[in-house]
């Protein structure tokens, strides 16, 4: 299996519309810059919006559009040296800094299970969508839970194993509500993922049963 | 430079873009903007911007056309494409404020990298021609769920939700109809 593995059509069709909510777009873009493969389908349908774009009806435009148009050509571009030299980060995809920082002490983690914590990335609406990062410490698993929406889980660093794949760098593992999976970190290395979810999870396991209302309300 | 003796306008357009990253020939990008901004708007407008929205960014995605022709590359994508590009990214950084706005990777000019083009001597041009072919021919199921999604902004699982389908269902009309695009670019190499 060669990795990174490209992610299912359906979400490369919601990106390449621009249909895809704000943290499933924000999980892509950081996809995409590790995946030459989705790089190629995205640039594949591109295209198809290409054509549709020649396709649309043109609508009427304000009567001084071509005007204003020509005489905004000669006005010099902002130039991109004046901005603030960008922070990078060698872990994190460069479309996630201005989610997350370029500094993952300083970020707000949350021991969620002993040797799992994570750190919510605030995002724009829908309200029910949550982005976070998560560190699994090496050899330590996510209680095993389902879905009640999509889960998406980018990984960063390290890799994880649940049952259904095994995932490296790159690598994005999708679940909807039709899988129960446990993901476990490789021991070698802690876990660094980036997880979106469409709705809350829900756990599976004899405790984690008992945990899932305290869960929900911060789903 | 592809030259495409079936389709002079998007010959036209390709020369029009090179005049504009060599020259700055302001009558050729008065052209492209003359076939462009007016299907950038309704793009826009479809996808539920009002009339001044739509204007207004109708002509960033001009001027940024205007700007960026230097990166354009007639190998990777037709201008229709590129502009396509622009137009989505401009909007989804119109959404989300300036967040995204300053990450220079959404670049179209910069994304896909050539090399993750194995078939790029194919002529961008040739292929989207048989691509719009191979669109009107794809069973209307299929066309269906890339209408909504390019036109109406719906991500799959609103198309799911709104046409009351299975996940499943629109998940594989999904892939059969991206697996068939992907066939036909395959057996074009």
């Amino acid at each position: 299996m060669t990795h990174p593995r490209e992610i299912a059509d359906e979400w490369l069709v919601d990106y390449a519309a621009g249909a895809a909510p704000e943290a499933v777009g924000v999980l892509l873009d950081a996809h995409l810059s590790l995946c030459p493969q989705a790089r190629a389908t995205v640039a594949r349908l591109d295209a198809v919006g290409g054509v549709l774009l020649d396709r649309m009806e043109p609508a009427a435009l304000a009567p001084d559009a071509l005007d204003r148009m020509m005489a905004r050509l000669d006005r010099p571009a902002p130039p991109a040296a004046a901005q603030a030299p960008r922070a990078t980060h060698p872990l994190l995809p460069d479309a996630l800094i201005p989610y997350a920082g370029a500094d993952l002490e300083a970020l707000a983690w949350r021991k969620v299970v002993k040797g799992v914590e994570e750190a919510v990335l605030p995002t724009g609406l829908p309200a029910a969508h949550k982005m976070s990062l998560l560190r699994i410490a090496g050899g330590r698993a996510i209680p095993a839970h389902t879905h009640y929406g999509d889960e998406l889980l980018l990984v960063l660093q390290g890799g994880f194993e649940d049952g259904h794949g095994h995932y490296l760098r790159g690598d994005v593992c999708a679940s909807d509500e039709t899988v129960t999976h446990q993901p476990t970190a490789d021991r070698a290395i802690d876990c660094l993922c980036l997880a979106v979810t469409t709705g809350p999870v829900k756990l599976t396991g004899g405790w984690g049963r008992l945990l899932n209302p305290l869960l929900r309300l911060r789903g | 430079m592809p030259s495409d003796p079936d389709n002079p306008t998007l010959e036209i357009h390709v020369r029009d873009l090179a005049a504009v990253a060599r020259f700055q020939d302001r009558a050729a990008f008065a052209r492209l903007f003359g076939h462009f901004a007016p299907r950038v708007k309704a793009y826009l407008l479809r996808l539920g911007a009002d009339k001044g929205q739509a204007e207004d960014l109708a002509q960033e995605v001009m001027l940024a056309v205007w700007r960026k022709a230097p990166a354009y590359d007639a190998k990777l994508a037709s201008p229709a494409t590129w502009i396509f590009a622009i137009a989505r990214n401009r909007r989804i950084d119109s959404l989300r404020r300036d967040r995204r706005a300053q990450i220079d990777a959404q670049d179209p000019g910069l994304l896909p990298e050539p090399e993750a083009l194995p078939d790029r001597t194919l002529d961008a041009g040739r292929w989207e021609r048989r691509l719009a072919a191979a669109l009107d021919e794809l069973p209307a199921e299929q066309a269906q769920m890339l209408r909504l999604a390019y036109y109406e902004d719906r991500s799959h699982g609103d198309i799911a939700q709104s046409l009351r389908l299975p996940l499943g269902t629109v998940k594989s009309r999904l892939r059969l109809a991206v697996a068939r695009l992907r066939t036909m670019f395959e057996n074009d190499r």
